[in-house]
Parts: structure tokens; C-alpha cells; sequence
């Protein structure tokens, strides 16, 4: 490996340091270095987002990003959704609504979908469409994962208000 | 064990509900391990050097420089993959795809491949391997491929199928014809006809994953091979003929599938993986890169068709033509003779013929997409009888249903269609509320019939009850729509048991008996079959023991809800035993309790479909944007209705992308132009409305359960159902797909300087 760089970042809550060439993208460096394999890529030039992971909370396609600028930052994968051991919302109404069939898109569009719910908290259907329009899925058509997102941020809203008032 | 395979009309408890998938948390968590996902000690990495010609004498490879690079650990060229194929065309064809001899044929085409210690050193090492080429005439049209100037392609290719045999060789591989009747007389009686030449362009099955495999051959010539593939037992085949390996030391294992329609049924680069893993003696992984998957495999063919058809004033159509030409890129292949299968398959027209053409061009050796061949026929046909409804003055659906197929029908193929749904399909539609939606300015609604065959083919599996009463079922077919969580639905409801209580798998090469490819929409129809047929052999140990247990003839023990009960005089009292119960005790009662069955499940049903699209067409632009969308579709039985409606929908979905923006863009060169996801556009999310669905259920007689193949009918339609909606928004008729904006904007302007 020449021209490799220590790179001190820290991947869904936990310090991680992986060695990588300066030229290898944070996708290549998460998935070979790393382990996570849930990034997936399929097509390495940013069209298909089934690479994307936030970083410091902005949603990436992590086969643009090099993986030296990780360097400090915080990166999220869908490894990192699940917490204490139970699925996300968004992730459990993926499988309610039967929107993913071969699942090679799903980790992309769970992480863009969840970029999305953070930052409005109750998308109409065509916010949700546009948000969603940088995931390419060939099997479903969309809609199903439409349908998932609507009934996530119907949940994710309750949910809040619960914890609002509990607060 | 014999089995009844006629369908019976029952009550089900599991079957048509809707359960989780049993893959869905492993999806969703990023757990799924895909064709790129796996690894294996001392793995290098595998790349292949690609011709940058469409046509090319290799004159001379020099390897001597790559070979000196630091971690290079071997390269191979055709002369690693020695012909083993004895004679079978097929096969060495397979192999000469997989790897150029002597001619490049298409741009893309693998004319050497490395295995190094990492990306880097690989990609570099392609960079110092010299290649010497000699550029030849190339074509890559499949009109001008057929025409006496062009380079002939293959020396050895000779027209099949005409009379007498020609003396030239030529690009054109075959001639088929198909129908019944006497056309010019169907003709001669007609009041009306339509007569209309269409185009449509080469498109991408566009599988979001890549493909991918880690290969790896020891000294002794056992090997592993994970891949994502749609059949790990036939890729098992093909790759050890071609490597000269035994069948059963070649253990396929395959992995979760990251989308495939068709163009994971074919081998591209495995057999190059394990001979680079042969000769550097250590595993190795290659994965395309996205441009690769375009440029080097399999697209499904571009076309061009006339359709002629005749109809009386009542609208009965009297006479049917069709004269379709379909490229098969660099090898020949039967795609035109499915065309002329699948053609007029949705009518019953008393004088029908279908002339197909397969062709040979310079472009990526053609694979299935998704019901091959019958889009680009339904294309030509479902728009030629939208043009007779409104010569004879009928409504394009009444026109469809006064001619429409019927049990009894006889197919164009030959055969006389048992009970099939068409005709269910266009009176649900007529009725359908999408009907009656209002349509704005520069709106147009669409109406189109489908049709795909299904197919059934070899398949086994096993079904093994552990001793705590659960059910590991194992399947040999890739699922690649939801199939395990259907399979298991299946198992649940033969067993009584609920659905929680079976577990599917998919098993290696090595640890079940030979199964086909998942294709032809044949997984639930011949797995769910053998499925059904395993329970039933379990079911019947089950009874067995629970006789044994309670001391009793085996004949008076029956199996209902889950449980044996004993049925005989004089034990009618005796308390039923569960399958836990039962399988609880079974080290005490002969040993493990298990079911299989092998099967060549014939008997596939017929998958019929109607579609209706409104669009909205841009008068600036010539865009079209789908407005409403609606897929009804005969599924004989829908197992785990969400899954039919997935495969509904993302058909339609294929089949709109394909309608509206893809094709391969080749230049004067032959090269393509657009291999990636931004130049070749499929379907986002904001493209599109929901999809609607409607699910009819006309049972197949040759299931238990009545299923029909649902997987691949739903891409026929949409590509004439898009151009007829656009017909009736814009007065212009469409006939070359896709029906791109720029391609809509000359047609209006046309019609405007015309008028």
C-alpha cells in the first residue's frame, strides 16, 4: 500500500483508526478497513447512493468522499442505526412494508431516509420522493418504500411527542 | 414418492397473508452478505482489461511487463482458459465471451485479467499489459447487421432456418416462424389495416449490485466459488466444464443477490476468477465496476418490427404479421424466436404469423431481461391495435376484449391454453376507478396487454424437523423476490404450524441436489411445489411415528392442524400428539424426521397482464411524466400478496425506465457511450407516482395451490401502454423506445409542421 495515511475518525459512536492510501474512498476504506460492509457500492460514482453515510450528519455518497477526510470527523453507517440492540423505526417499517426485495439498496436508502427525518420531522410525499431521488432501487418501483418512510415519520412523530411530554 | 399436482380448491390459514421476510432484519441492519462481501485468507484482488474496439484482431499480448510488477500474482489471457467444450457451440461461446480469442467482438469485451495483493497494484498492472490490436469494420445496428454490405462477424455462421441453406455466411443467425392460418386471406376480409415499422433500444437489467465473486481453485482441483448468481448450480456447471474441473469438487455457494432480472442467469467473469485463482494458487475476488457491468455484460437485445394487422368493422382483427429483428449482440441467440412466442399470445386471431430474425452485432453478448423478448413484440403490437380501435372506431379496451384469448384459445406457439386470466385482467381494468380519473391539460391515458410464459424446470429440496418442532426448510432456487418467506409460508400451512416455526435457506452446490436458475418466474411455482411435496413426505413420517408412539395401524392416524389424531375404532380417545410432541421423541422413534422431494415441475401457468398509464407530456420538452400507474395481473395464487405487488410494481418500473429514458448510446466508433447510472438513467424515486395493483387470482390447474409465475409479466406492457397514453396526449404516435424527450419534441413538432 503506498502513500498511507493513519486516519483517526470515529465510525457510528466509536473511535475508529484505519491506515488508507490517499487516494481510497471513505466506501473502499469503510468497507475493506473497517469491516462494514453495509455500505454497499454500485457504481462508485456517486449516481446510485447505495454508499451513503452521513458525515458529521450531512448525507454522502461515501464513494466521493476520500476516506483521509474522515480525519475527526463523525460517520454514521447503517450499522450504526439499530441502538441498544433494537432495529430503528425506519429500519422495522422497511420490513412491515415489504420495501426492499434484494436489499442491496436498502442500507442507502435507510441512512437518506433517516437524514431526512432528522432534519423534517414530517415530509409530504413528494419531499420525501425528491429526498429519496438520489437512491436508485431497481426492484421495488418506489412505492413500498415510500409507503415505509410515511409510516417511520408517522411513528418517529408519536414517539417524540411521547417523549416531549415525558420530558 | 408420487405426488398430486393438480390444483385443489382449499381454505388456507398461512397461505395469501402477508409475513415478514425472513432476510429483512439482515437487510436492513447491513448484515446481508452480498456477491462483494465475502472474504477469504490471502484473497487478491482481480481485475479485467477490457477492449476499448468494438471490433479488433488481437494480434499480440505482452504480459512481460505487468508480470514483473511487485505483487502481481498471476494474469491470464484466453490461452489459460484452453476450449474444453467439445464440440457444444453454447459453451464455447460462454467461454469466448468470458474471455476474447483471437477478436475482440465489442467494445467492453475481457481480454486479459490480473489477480494482485490490492486494487492499486492490479489496476496498475492492467495499465502495463500491451495489447496490440487491429481494428476491423464493425456494426452495431441490428437493421444495418442484416444487410448484404455489412462486416460479417462470425465466418461460421450460416442462416438457420431458411430454405435452401445459403452459401455466405452472414449476421443473421436464424429465421423463425410461428402462427396458424392463412394470413392473406385474413387480409382480404378485412375492412381495415394498420401497417407500422417500430425501433426499440438496447437496455441494462440495471441490478443495483454489481457482479461479484471470490473464487478459489487448490492444487488438487477441488475449488469454492461465492457469487452472486441466480443459479449457483448451473454457474457450477458451466465453470467446471469450462476449467476442466470435477462437477461435485466445485462447491457454489451462492450469495444474497443484489437484483439480477435475468442477467445473473449468465457467467461473465467467474470462470476468469478461479482460473486467476488456479494459476496464482490463492483466493481471488473480482468485482465489476459499474462501467464494466454495462460494457461487458449482458443488456437484453435492441429491435426493429413490423407489425401489420387487419380488423373488420366490428372489430374483429382477421390477420396478424409481425417481421422482428432482434440483435444478440456478438453471439447468436434465440431472443426473436421468443418474440414470435410471445407476439399475439394475448389473442385469439385466426390468421397469425410472426417471422423472427436473430442477429449478430458488435455489442455485449445479449442476456435475459425480465420476460426476454416480449416487450419490444408487445411494443409493436399493443400500439398497432390501438391504431385498428380508432380506425374501426372502437375503444382500445373493448377492441382488446372482442379479441382476447381464451381457455380453448390456440396459443401462436402451438399449444391450446388451458384457464388463463387475460381476459379477467381487461375487464378488471375497464372497471378499474383509474378509468374514470379525470385527465388534465397535456394528459393522455394508456392501455396494454402482457404476457409471459413461466417456466417450471429441475428443482429439490429438503425439509428436516428438528427435535424442538422447528423447520429448517432448504432450498436450492436463489431467492431473488422474496421467495424463502413465501417458500416458508408454504411449508407452515402444509406442516399446520405457524409460519415462525419454519426457517428457509438457500444450500451451496454441495448440500443439495441439482435445482435450475431462478428464472422463467419459475421459484415459487416449481420450489413451492417441491415444498409441498417434501411436506408431504415428512407429514407422512410424522404420522408414521405418532402410530408407533401410540401403538396403532399406521392408516388410522390422520394429520390436521399441526398434530397427528388417531382416527381408527377403539383409539378415537386417545389424546393428539403435535408435531413437537412427535419430534420430540423422534431419537426414540427411527431418527431424524425429514421430507424431500425432486421434481421437474412442468405444468407452469401462463401470466397474464393489463396495464393502464396516464401521462403528462411537456409540449416545451417533450417530456413525459407518469402521472397514474396501475398493474393488474392474474397471479393463479399470491402466496405473500407483498411480494407479488413488488414484483408488479418494480416491473412496471423497468418497464417505464425502458419506455422513457434508457438505451445504450453508441458512437460512430462502436463504443459505448453511456456506461454509468448518470448517462443511462433508470427510474428515481421522484420519476414516479405509486404504482397501483390489483391482484386477480385465477388458478393454475397444474399447482396445488393454483400459482402462476409472477415475476416477469409485468415488464411487457408498460413500454406500449406509456406510447399509447402519450398517443392520446399528444395526437403523435411514438414507435421507437424509448420514447425519450427529445425523440417526443421532433415527433410534435413534426406532426405541427405537418398540420
Amino acid at each position: 500500500m503506498s502513500n498511507a495515511t493513519l486516519v483517526s475518525t470515529t465510525v457510528n459512536g466509536d473511535p475508529v483508526q484505519f491506515a488508507c492510501p490517499t487516494d481510497e474512498s471513505l466506501m473502499t476504506a469503510l468497507r475493506n478497513r473497517v469491516g462494514l460492509t453495509g455500505v454497499k457500492e454500485g457504481c462508485g460514482t456517486g449516481d446510485c447512493g447505495a454508499c451513503s453515510v452521513t458525515l458529521d450528519g450531512s448525507l454522502v455518497c461515501s464513494c466521493l468522499v476520500l476516506g483521509v477526510e474522515a480525519e475527526g470527523r463523525k460517520v454514521t453507517t447503517v450499522e450504526g442505526l439499530s441502538e441498544n440492540g433494537e432495529l430503528h423505526v425506519l429500519q422495522q417499517k422497511f420490513i412491515d412494508h415489504a420495501a426492499l426485495q434484494c436489499g442491496i439498496c436498502t442500507p442507502g436508502f435507510l441512512v437518506a431516509a433517516k437524514a431526512l427525518l432528522d432534519r423534517n420531522p414530517n415530509p409530504n410525499e413528494t419531499e420525501i420522493r425528491y429526498a429519496l431521488a438520489g437512491n436508485l432501487c431497481r426492484c421495488t418501483g418506489y412505492d413500498k418504500i415510500v409507503h415505509a418512510v410515511q409510516d417511520a415519520a408517522k411513528d418517529m412523530r408519536k414517539n417524540n411527542k411521547r417523549s416531549n411530554k415525558r420530558g | 414418492m408420487g405426488h398430486e399436482q393438480k390444483y385443489v380448491d382449499k381454505k388456507y390459514e398461512v397461505v395469501g397473508t402477508r409475513f415478514n421476510r425472513p432476510d429483512g432484519i439482515d437487510k436492513v441492519t447491513g448484515k446481508a452478505r452480498y456477491g462483494a462481501d465475502a472474504s477469504a485468507p490471502g484473497q487478491l484482488v482481480g481485475r479485467v482489461l477490457r477492449s476499448p474496439h468494438a471490433h479488433a484482431q488481437i494480434v499480440k499480448i505482452n504480459t512481460a511487463k505487468a508480470e514483473k510488477l511487485p505483487g502481481v500474482k498471476s494474469i491470464v489471457t484466453s490461452a489459460d482458459l484452453p476450449d474444453l467444450t467439445g464440440g457444444d457451440q453454447g459453451l464455447a461461446d460462454i467461454l469466448e465471451n468470458c474471455m476474447a480469442r483471437g477478436r475482440a467482438l465489442y467494445d467492453g469485451h475481457a481480454i486479459a485479467a490480473v489477480a494482485a495483493v490490492d486494487e492499486q497494484t492490479a489496476a496498475q498492472a492492467l495499465k502495463l499489459i500491451e495489447v496490440k490490436y487491429k481494428k476491423l469494420p464493425h456494426v452495431t445496428d441490428v437493421d444495418e447487421a442484416m444487410s448484404e454490405s455489412a462486416p460479417v462477424i462470425h465466418d461460421r455462421i450460416f442462416t438457420r432456418g431458411v430454405e435452401p441453406k445459403p452459401s455466405k455466411p452472414s449476421n443473421v443467425a436464424a429465421r423463425t416462424q410461428m402462427g396458424y392460418g392463412d394470413v392473406d386471406a385474413g387480409f382480404a376480409e378485412a375492412d381495415v389495416i394498420v401497417e407500422k415499422t417500430y425501433k426499440t433500444e438496447h437496455t441494462h437489467q440495471g441490478y443495483i449490485e454489481p457482479h461479484a465473486c471470490l473464487a478459489s481453485v487448490n492444487p488438487d482441483g477441488s475449488a469454492e466459488l461465492w457469487v452472486t448468481t441466480q443459479g449457483h448450480f448451473v454457474f457450477r456447471n458451466v465453470c467446471a466444464s469450462l476449467l476442466g474441473l470435477d462437477i461435485a469438487k466445485l462447491k457454489v455457494t451462492s450469495s444474497e443477490i443484489g437484483g439480477g432480472f435475468g442477467g445473473k442467469t449468465h457467467v461473465w467473469g467467474e470462470p476468469v476468477a478461479l482460473a486467476l485463482s488456479r494459476k496464482a494458487n490463492r483466493p481471488v475476488k473480482m468485482v465489476m465496476g459499474r462501467d464494466e457491468v454495462f460494457r461487458g455484460t449482458g443488456p437484453t437485445s435492441s429491435t426493429s418490427i413490423d407489425v401489420k394487422m387487419g380488423a373488420k368493422k366490428d372489430g374483429t382483427i382477421t390477420a396478424a404479421v409481425a417481421e422482428m429483428r432482434y440483435q444478440g449482440g456478438a453471439f447468436p441467440g434465440n431472443w426473436a424466436m421468443l418474440a414470435c412466442m410471445t407476439a399475439f399470445a394475448c389473442y385469439d386471431i385466426k390468421n397469425n404469423k410472426s417471422v423472427g430474425w436473430d442477429v449478430v452485432v458488435n455489442r455485449p453478448k445479449v442476456a435475459a431481461y425480465r420476460a426476454p423478448s416480449a416487450p419490444m413484440a408487445a411494443f409493436a403490437v399493443e400500439s398497432t391495435i390501438d391504431l385498428l380501435a380508432k380506425e374501426v372506431g372502437i375503444s382500445p379496451i373493448d377492441m382488446r376484449l372482442k379479441n382476447v384469448a381464451r381457455e380453448g384459445t390456440q396459443a401462436p406457439y402451438g399449444p391450446t391454453y388451458g384457464p388463463i386470466g387475460i381476459e379477467h385482467t381487461l375487464k378488471a381494468v375497464k372497471d378499474h376507478p383509474h378509468m374514470r380519473a379525470k385527465l388534465k391539460k397535456n394528459q393522455g391515458r394508456g392501455v396494454a396487454c402482457g404476457f409471459w410464459f413461466n417456466i417450471g424446470g429441475q428443482t429439490c429440496t429438503d425439509l428436516n424437523i428438528s427435535v424442538d418442532g422447528t423447520v429448517n426448510l432448504t432450498l436450492g432456487t436463489v431467492d431473488v423476490g422474496g421467495s424463502r418467506s413465501s417458500m416458508a409460508m408454504i411449508a407452515a400451512e402444509e406442516l399446520g404450524i405457524p409460519y415462525d416455526q419454519v426457517r428457509a435457506n438457500i444450500a451451496d452446490t454441495t448440500s443439495l441436489g441439482h435445482n435450475d436458475m431462478t428464472e422463467g418466474s419459475r421459484g415459487t411455482f416449481s420450489s413451492g411445489m417441491a415444498t409441498i411435496f417434501a411436506a408431504r413426505d415428512a407429514i407422512s413420517v410424522l404420522k408414521q411415528r405418532a402410530a408407533q408412539m401410540w401403538g396403532v395401524p399406521e392408516e388410522d392416524v390422520i394429520w390436521e392442524n399441526g398434530q397427528a389424531i388417531a382416527v381408527g375404532e377403539g383409539h378415537g380417545n386417545l389424546p393428539a400428539l403435535t408435531l413437537q410432541e412427535i419430534a420430540a421423541k423422534s431419537g426414540r422413534t427411527g431418527g431424524p424426521i425429514a421430507g424431500h422431494n425432486e421434481v421437474v415441475a412442468d405444468g407452469a401457468g401462463m401470466g397474464f397482464a393489463s396495464h393502464i398509464c396516464d401521462v403528462e407530456v411537456d409540449p416545451e420538452t417533450g417530456r413525459s411524466s407518469i402521472v397514474r400507474y396501475t398493474v393488474v395481473q392474474d397471479a393463479g395464487k399470491a402466496i405473500n400478496p407483498d411480494y407479488v405487488e413488488g414484483q408488479f410494481q418494480g416491473g412496471a418500473t423497468q418497464g417505464i425506465g425502458w419506455a422513457l429514458n434508457e438505451e445504450y448510446i453508441y458512437g460512430d466508433d462502436g463504443c459505448l457511450q453511456n456506461p454509468g447510472f448518470l448517462d443511462y438513467r433508470i427510474p428515481v424515486c421522484s420519476d414516479l407516482p405509486f404504482i397501483d395493483t390489483q391482484i386477480l387470482e385465477v388458478p393454475n390447474p397444474l399447482h396445488p395451490y393454483g400459482v402462476r409465475g409472477v415475476g416477469e409479466t409485468s415488464i411487457v406492457p408498460p413500454l406500449a401502454a406509456v406510447g399509447n397514453a402519450i398517443a392520446n396526449a399528444t395526437g403523435v404516435r411514438m414507435t421507437h423506445a424509448p420514447m425519450s424527450p427529445p425523440r417526443v419534441l421532433a415527433a410534435i413538432d413534426a406532426q405541427e409542421n405537418a398540420g
